[in-house]
C-alpha cells in the first residue's frame, strides 16, 4: 500500500513505516512561539525542571501580536520574551520583522519535509512548502523545547483535487473557505489536508500558504501540497529526492477524496460569526459596511495587496469607510513601497500599517462597535474577534475587500 | 455530583476566554471571565466539582491554553462533548482536565442537572440514566491519571 504525503514525512522523520491511527514520537525540527505566549511557555519551561533548550537554534521567537506594544501591560510580554532568549541562548527572535507564520517561511525557516510546532493554531500554514506543521499549547511547546520531541497520531488524510482555471474574480482565499464551508467546522478535526491537481500546481506558494493557513477552521491537524520548483525558489533551496518523493501515492489510503473544477467557484464570505458559514458573494451584495480590513497572515502578502490595488486603482474609499491595510511582513512592506502597491493603496484612502497581527487578533487599529460590519480579509470571524461581540464579521479574498471598500457595501468583485 | 452548564456547538476559545484576558499574567486573574460572551454568570455560578456539557466540536479555533485552564482554575471537573477540537483535547489533557467524548449526553439533559461520572466505567449518569462514554486511549489516560504533562515529565 502507498502513502499520503503526511505518513511519507513523518516516516522519514522517525525512519520507519507508519500508517495513519499510529502513535508514535517524532523529532522536531523547528519551533515557533508568539509574544502573547512566550511568558506561559517560559514559566512551564523551569516549571518542568528543565535547564537548557535542546537545541535553541531550533526555536524561534516572534514578537507579532503585541507589536508596538498598545498597552502598558504588553511590555512585560517582551521582557520576559527577552529575557528568555538571553538565559537561554536563542539567537532566532524577531522584534517586529512581521507575523509569524509569514517568516517562519519568508525567513527560510521551514522547509520541503520538516516537522515544525508553534503556539498557535495557524501553524498549519507551512504545510504550504510540504512541511508537517500543526499548533500546540504553551505546555506542550515548553515540553518540545526540553525534550526536541512530540508524540503524536499519525493523521487520516482528507484529499482534495482541484483542477482547471480559475475564474478571474476568484483568489485562492475563495477555494479555502468554500472547502470549509463544505467541510464544516469540525469536518477535517484530527486529518490532514492533501491539495493536488494543476489549480494547485499553477498556484503560487503565496496562495497554497493562504489555503493551508485555514484549514485549522476545518479542524484539520495540517494542510500539505507537494513541493515542486516554486517551492524550491521560494526556499532558496534545491529540491532533494525525497523532497520530491512528497506526493500522495496513487494506491494511498484516504479517509475521503473530494473532487473540484476551478471554473465553477465563485467569490464567497463567511458570514458572521462562524467560519464555515459560507455563501456566494452574489447572495449578499448590498449590505452596508464600515469598515475593511486587507492584512493578516492569511492575506497579507504581495500577491493580496497587488490583487487589492488593481481594484482600487483610480478610485476612491467609500466615504464613511475605513480601509485598513497591514502587509503580513516588513519585506512584503519594503516590496509594496517599491513596486508602486502602496501608492495605489494610499491615493485610494486606505490606512497603512505597520506589519504586525494587527486587526485579525482584535488588540489595535481598527476595533469595532457594537452593529458595525467590517470585511477582513483573515482566518477568523469569531465572536468578539475585533471588537465587541455584536460586531459582524465576513471573511473575504483581498479582491472581494476591495470592491466592498469602494462601494461601501457588500459587492462582487 | 456536579451541576451542569449546558453549551451549544462549535463553542471557540475566543468564547471560553477572550483576546483581551488571554495577556493577564496569571490564570486566576483571567478565569472570571470565563465564557463572559455566552454566558457571563458562568464564573460567579460554577462550583469546584460541575460539569461543562457541549455539542460538537467544542474549543475549536485558537491554540491558547488559557481555555482549558480557566475551566480547571474554576473546578470544573471535566468537559463531556460529542466531539473536540484537537488543540483543546491536547492542551485539556496535558493539564489534567478530563475531557470525555459522550454523542448521546447533550441531547438529553439540561442546564442544571446534576450529574455523574465515572471515569473508570466509562460512564456517565444523569437524572436516572446512563450514557456511555468514549474512554481516552492508554497513553492519555496515563498523563491525565498523573495530574497532567508537566508532572508527567517530572515522574
Amino acid at each position: 500500500m502507498g502513502s499520503t504525503i503526511i505518513e511519507k514525512i513523518i516516516r522519514n522523520n522517525i525512519g520507519k513505516e507508519v500508517h495513519s491511527g499510529d502513535i508514535v514520537t517524532v523529532n522536531v525540527d523547528r519551533v515557533m512561539i508568539h509574544d502573547i505566549f512566550i511568558p506561559f511557555v517560559a514559566s512551564k519551561f523551569e516549571e518542568m525542571g528543565f535547564t537548557r533548550i535542546w537545541d535553541a537554534d531550533k526555536a524561534v521567537l516572534i514578537y507579532d501580536h503585541l507589536v508596538p506594544a498598545s498597552q502598558v501591560d504588553d511590555t512585560r510580554h517582551f521582557c520576559i520574551g527577552n529575557a528568555f532568549v538571553e538565559k537561554y541562548g536563542m539567537k532566532n527572535i524577531h522584534r517586529a520583522d512581521g507575523i509569524c507564520h509569514q517568516l517562519m517561511t519568508e525567513a527560510g525557516y521551514v522547509k520541503p519535509g520538516d516537522i515544525v510546532f508553534g503556539t498557535d493554531s495557524h501553524t498549519t500554514t507551512y504545510g504550504c512548502v510540504g512541511a508537517f506543521s500543526s499548533g500546540i499549547g504553551y505546555t506542550e511547546m515548553a515540553s518540545i523545547l526540553g525534550t526536541g520531541t512530540l508524540w503524536i497520531r499519525v493523521p487520516e488524510t482528507i484529499r482534495v483535487n482541484i483542477t482547471g482555471k480559475l475564474p478571474e474574480n476568484v483568489m485562492a482565499k475563495d477555494i479555502i473557505l468554500k472547502l470549509i464551508g463544505d467541510l464544516g467546522a469540525d469536518g477535517a478535526t484530527y486529518e490532514a489536508l492533501e491539495f493536488a491537481g494543476d489549480t494547485v500546481e499553477n498556484m503560487t506558494v503565496a496562495s497554497r500558504m493562504s489555503m493551508s493557513n485555514m484549514a485549522i477552521e476545518a479542524g484539520a491537524k495540517c494542510a500539505l501540497f507537494t513541493p515542486d520548483e516554486k517551492t524550491a525558489a521560494y526556499c532558496g533551496i534545491s529540491l532533494t529526492d525525497k523532497e520530491k518523493d512528497l506526493v500522495g501515492d496513487a494506491d494511498a489510503r484516504y479517509c475521503r477524496v473530494m473532487e473540484y473544477r476551478a471554473e465553477d467557484f465563485v467569490p464567497v464570505m463567511a458570514c458572521p460569526s462562524n467560519v464555515d458559514n459560507v455563501k456566494p458573494v452574489s447572495e449578499l451584495t448590498g449590505k452596508e459596511i464600515d469598515q475593511v480590513f486587507i492584512g493578516s497572515c492569511t492575506n497579507g502578502r504581495l500577491e493580496d495587496l497587488m490583487a487589492a490595488a488593481e481594484v482600487l486603482k483610480g478610485k476612491h474609499v467609500a466615504p464613511f469607510v475605513k480601509l485598513i491595510v497591514t502587509p503580513a511582513s516588513r519585506k512584503i512592506y519594503r516590496e509594496a513601497a517599491a513596486n508602486g502597491t502602496m501608492a495605489v493603496l494610499a491615493e485610494a484612502g486606505a490606512i497603512i500599517t505597520h506589519p504586525s497581527c494587527g486587526l485579525c487578533c482584535g488588540r489595535t487599529g481598527g476595533i469595532l462597535t457594537d452593529g458595525e460590519t467590517v470585511i477582513a480579509t483573515n482566518n477568523r470571524n469569531f465572536l468578539g474577534r475585533m471588537g465587541t461581540s455584536r460586531v459582524n464579521i465576513y471573511l473575504a479574498s483581498p479582491r472581494s475587500a476591495a470592491a466592498c471598500a469602494i462601494a461601501g457595501k457588500i459587492v462582487s468583485p | 455530583m456536579g451541576k451542569i452548564f449546558k453549551f451549544q456547538q462549535d463553542v471557540d476559545t475566543d468564547q471560553i476566554i477572550a483576546s483581551q484576558y488571554i495577556i493577564f499574567p496569571t490564570i486566576d486573574e483571567m478565569k472570571g471571565h470565563a465564557f463572559e460572551s455566552l454566558d457571563p454568570d458562568f464564573a460567579s455560578q460554577v462550583q469546584p466539582g460541575d460539569y461543562v456539557v457541549a455539542s460538537e466540536n467544542f474549543g475549536c479555533g485558537s491554540s491558547r491554553e488559557q481555555a482549558p485552564s480557566v475551566l480547571k482554575a474554576l473546578g470544573v471537573q471535566a468537559v463531556v462533548a460529542k466531539s473536540f477540537a484537537r488543540i483543546f483535547y491536547r492542551n485539556a489533557i496535558n493539564i489534567g482536565l478530563p475531557v470525555i467524548v459522550c454523542k448521546d449526553l447533550h441531547d438529553n439533559v439540561n442546564a442544571g442537572d446534576e450529574m455523574e461520572l465515572s471515569m473508570q466505567e466509562g460512564v456517565v449518569r444523569v437524572n436516572g440514566k446512563e450514557y456511555a462514554c468514549t474512554k481516552l486511549p492508554e497513553y492519555m489516560q496515563g498523563i491525565l491519571d498523573q495530574g497532567g504533562l508537566i508532572a508527567s515529565l517530572n515522574e
